[in-house]
């Protein structure tokens, strides 16, 4: 019974505190980075450095109207912004945040994260398909095909992880890389075809194409305002901030640290956990710079992207690590 | 507690495959199939079957069903077009059909003695090697076959869609 209770309280924190808080932190620093990549300030009057900012915002999403149009499917309409965000939030269960601290410490480990964000799918189609109006179908429908398309790529770019490490326990894979040093250097193409689709799957730019402003308006929540809007928007912040913890427990020794041991004990979590937010901080900071940056693909060049590079380049990085593992071991 | 779990998932596999057939929208009935292969993926978790578990939600879940639901949204098909596939004829003609496949079903699982296997016999299905095993080595060419014979139809279906070929 404790443990369920300690699970349930866990959960709770995860879920439902740090997640989103970290989502609107980020949600801070992206409109100031953005800011500062433009020469200007971006928002710095609420609180020091504008860091209650997102207090704010999520005070104006709330007193907004909530407003249904008439034209929609209501069941769906409704249920889309939680199906887009309830998938969000569990794929970050079997994430090893620091030293013993995954949620769920399961065997299939990582399988499980893109079983989880594969349902991601759903939420964002049916909210361009409830919504009932040209531009929202457009960008769902868009939003599942690229979706699927670089699913493929994402999940064999792992493969060479299993590969090496022989397990796809998250905590054995941390394990592993913590005895024999971190997994991009031993894997660098596999990581850089990881991290092109994970920006694929985030729609994030450069392949947000689903949201493509000068096109589609919004993209698949042209139709929604208010707290629904802003539930989406949650979503797409926390896949960052799932996307980033895979790459730093998959390719970048997870909470651990290179050369020096993390004393044991409850110290040791505290900083194993410092060390692994210091880690996704970097990655999620390559998010917001790489998003102001870069310019947008066309749909064609995505499709030939996703499905005639990176899709062969993961299958070949696959056989290859395949073949030198058959080379080494005996 | 294990008991009481296989009997939500099953009110749920059930439930919701009722549903999928009922519905008149498409949207919704993919849906219902969807919730309904989830269901299937929670009783593989209790039987032990984790790495199963997982590829039902990923592969049937994410992206059969989504391609489905795809299809379905960007047809977009009214009342008017269902006509041509209802009425008693259809009805009757598909439930002969399906009580036919049900009995092949029940009379194949008999036959294997699928059914004298307990509900709580637990054997090396949750690791990832004992499913490759006969995937990879003691099945390879009826699997690779079968891949094949996928590959083939889908080519086929490329082709026929295919107005022009240049």
């Amino acid at each position: 019974m404790t443990y369920v209770l300690g699970k349930l309280l866990h959960i709770v924190i995860v879920a439902g505190a740090a997640l989103p808080g970290l989502a609107a932190v980020l949600v801070w620093a992206e409109r100031r980075v953005s800011a500062f990549i433009q020469d200007r300030l971006g928002p710095n009057r609420v609180g020091p450095a504008g860091l209650l900012q997102p207090i704010a915002d999520l005070l104006k999403f709330i007193f907004k109207e909530d407003v249904i149009p008439g034209h929609v499917n209501k069941t769906l309409y409704v249920l889309a912004p939680a199906m887009s965000l309830v998938p969000a939030l569990v794929a970050f269960c079997v994430v090893p945040y620091a030293r013993g601290m995954a949620i769920a410490d399961v065997n299939v480990g990582i399988l499980l994260v893109f079983a989880i964000s594969s349902i991601a799918v759903y939420g964002v189609s049916i909210g361009g398909w409830a919504g009932n109006s040209k531009y929202s179908l457009l960008g769902g429908v868009r939003a599942s095909a690229q979706m699927i398309s670089y699913e493929l790529a994402l999940g064999a770019s792992c493969v060479p992880v299993f590969l090496v490490v022989g397990e796809l326990n998250m905590e054995a894979i941390v394990a592993w890389q913590k005895a024999n040093g971190w997994l991009v250097f031993y894997l660098f193409p596999a990581w850089i075809i990881f991290l092109v689709s994970s920006y694929a799957e985030t729609n994030r730019l450069p392949f947000d194409l689903p949201e493509a402003e000068t096109e589609l308006v919004a993209g698949y929540h042209t139709e929604y305002s208010s707290m629904k809007f802003a539930l989406f928007f949650l979503a797409e912040y926390i896949h960052m901030i799932t996307a980033s913890a895979l790459s730093v427990t998959l390719f970048f020794g997870g909470y651990e640290l290179p050369w020096v041991t993390l004393p044991g004990g409850a110290w040791g979590t505290v900083l194993s956990g410092l060390v692994f937010f210091g880690k996704i901080s970097f990655f999620l900071f390559l998010f917001i710079w790489v998003r102001w940056t870069l310019p947008r693909f066309r749909y064609d060049q995505l499709m030939n992207l996703g499905w005639k590079i990176l899709f062969p380049a993961s299958l070949v990085v696959v056989l290859a690590t395949a073949g030198w593992i058959a080379m080494v071991t005996p | 507690m294990t008991t009481l779990f296989f009997w939500i998932f099953a009110v749920v596999v059930a439930g919701s495959a009722l549903l999928a057939i009922t519905r008149r929208n498409g949207v919704a009935a993919a849906l219902w199939a969807a919730s309904s292969f989830v269901g299937i993926a929670g009783v593989f978790v209790l039987l032990g079957a984790y790495f199963l578990a997982v590829v039902e939600v990923l592969v049937y879940a994410g992206a059969i069903m989504v391609l489905f639901l795809f299809v379905i949204m960007l047809l977009n098909l009214r009342e008017a077009d269902l006509k041509v596939v209802q009425g008693p004829r259809m009805h009757v003609g598909g439930a002969i059909l399906g009580a036919l496949f049900l009995a092949g079903l029940v009379w194949t699982c008999r036959r294997s003695g699928l059914f004298d296997v307990p509900l709580d016999a637990k054997g090396p299905v949750g690791e990832t090697g004992a499913v490759a095993a006969p995937l990879f080595r003691d099945y390879v060419l009826p699997f690779e076959i079968v891949s094949f014979l996928l590959l083939a139809a889908m080519v086929g279906a490329v082709l026929l869609t295919k107005r022009r070929l240049s």
